[in-house]
């Protein structure tokens, strides 16, 4: 039976990773983090997991300490924010490289300088292209599901890369939501025994991690995680499929809001996507074919899936909660805008950026948005492509 | 040797296969080679000791010939070298030359 509760993001993602009990969890606390693992160094003194907590001097070392106890053989998880996980950026593309499956939540949050502790997505965007697995969570709900199903993506025979689960800092990780914990038996008998390949520790079969590859074989090593990643959407899909079963709660590789027939639409990540689904609501009935599209598995990106989903609209507008300096727009929308590239027929693109170091997006900025897009269905012509939104200019 | 496609590497570029570090042959690495030359060996077996690569022979007891096929020319040897009354036992060789 599942159980309603009413806690913070960070509690219950802490509450996911207890009832998983993993092996070794090695951490080092950031804000807005530091509350999850707080709760989780709980979970170990009290004796409520089997964790081997490590508390180390940093991220960089944090990351280090997975990738060994990863290889040496166990379950493994870690967490962290912002500049804990650029600290990570080194090792992040050794544990994916390396095929270990370790488990990370990320609480997003903005990247200095100039210093700020709160929610925006500049981080986990530095770590879109490390080869690790992104699923991004609207709220704490999803943040706890998306956690659970994380560990079967992640471990799965097929794939074996590392996952990152996003939920925004403070909005999500700080505030409390009514949610459902699953009952601790369904969540190990979901996740099931971790099963270890080619471990360090067993000395019956001895191994070796992290040889040096020279130009004869790296990129036949870098074409094979190539070819891993294309698989990583049939898996999610299928976790998802068995977690529908298990909780009622049906997920699939992005959301779509009121899409299949509409004429604009938005395209975000995370929490601004329930503020702007009530925005989509208040324009439909108001008779306005608005719709939302909410991308979950981040990486790999499905392009495919994605372009298919979107290509009917007229006018298409990516929120971005970070930008690509140099790169002239935000990464979501790079990513969108491939996706449609190979179509014929498309909408007309524009991109926001919005929210950044946890700067509040209202209501009133998607539906400024939105009327700019009905705009722009209409007359076919684009004021600006990009644009930042809820700045003082 | 047949080299493997993307398709039959190991996943993670994890060697399964212990000391296979024997079939590859780094000793083309070397731009100085060192000689033995036996009239000023004292057999204390330095040169095997210090070797990073394992590339000093040892037969029953005694030094041997270097392997070259292992031999990086790193030149540790000869310089730990202790040799006979002043005369070195290894000299490191530019090759080629």
């Amino acid at each position: 039976m599942a159980k309603v509760v009413a806690v913070t993001g960070n509690e219950a993602v802490a509450n996911a990773l207890r009832q998983i009990n993993p092996d070794v969890c090695a951490v080092y606390p950031i804000t807005p983090q530091t509350e999850m693992m707080q709760r989780f160094a709980s979970f170990v003194s009290d004796g409520k997991v089997r964790t081997e907590l490590i508390l180390v001097e940093s991220e960089h070392s944090a990351m280090s300490s997975c990738v060994g106890a990863s290889a040496a053989g166990g379950r493994v998880i870690t967490a962290t924010s912002s500049q804990g996980l650029a600290l990570m950026w080194e090792i992040l593309f050794i544990a994916s490289g390396t095929r270990l499956p370790i488990v990370m939540p990320v609480v997003n949050r903005a990247l200095s300088a100039p210093l700020n502790i709160h929610g925006d997505h500049s981080d986990a965007m530095g770590a879109r292209d490390t080869g690790w697995i992104q699923l991004w969570s609207e709220n704490g709900q999803e943040a706890y599901d998306n956690t659970i199903q994380a560990f079967r993506i992640a471990e799965h025979m097929d794939i074996r890369l590392p996952a990152i689960i996003c939920m925004d800092g403070f909005i999500i990780s700080h505030s409390i939501e009514r949610l459902e914990y699953l009952d601790d038996q369904d969540v190990q008998a979901f996740v099931g025994e971790f099963k270890q390949v080619n471990p360090l520790l067993d000395i019956e079969h001895p191994v070796s991690y992290g040889p040096l590859i020279l130009p004869d074989y790296y990129m036949e090593h870098r074409r094979a995680q190539a070819e891993v990643a294309t698989k990583v959407a049939q898996v999610v899909l299928n976790v998802a499929d068995d977690f529908a079963q298990l909780s009622g709660r049906k997920y699939g590789l992005f959301e779509k809001y009121r899409l299949d027939d509409a004429e604009i639409g938005l395209v975000i990540l995370n929490s601004a996507a329930g503020t702007s689904k009530d925005v989509v609501d208040e324009f439909r009935d108001r008779g306005i074919k608005a719709g939302l599209f909410k991308p979950r598995l981040y990486r790999p990106f499905p392009y495919k899936e994605a372009g298919e989903a979107l290509k009917h609209l007229k006018a298409l507008c990516v929120l971005d909660r970070a930008d690509c300096f140099g790169a002239s727009f935000g990464p979501v929308f790079l990513d969108i805008a491939t996706s449609l590239y190979p179509f014929q027929e498309k909408p007309i693109l524009i991109n926001k950026i919005y929210g950044l170091g946890g700067r509040d997006y209202l209501p009133g900025h998607a539906e400024l948005v939105l009327n700019e897009l009905m705009d722009v269905a209409q007359t076919g012509t684009v004021k600006s492509y990009k644009e930042y939104i809820g700045v003082r200019e | 040797m047949k080299l493997k496609n993307w398709k039959e590497v190991n996943p993670g570029a994890v060697i399964t296969d212990a000391g296979n570090s024997r079939e590859f042959k780094t000793g083309s690495w070397r731009s100085f080679k060192p000689v033995w030359i036996e009239e000023n060996c004292i057999q204390c077996l330095f040169c095997w000791i210090y070797c990073p690569d394992m590339a000093i022979k040892v037969k029953d007891g005694k030094r041997a010939e270097f392997d070259y096929d292992f031999c990086k020319g790193c030149g540790l040897c000869a310089l730990e070298c202790p040799g006979k009354k002043g005369k070195k036992a290894i000299i490191m060789v530019e090759e080629g030359k």
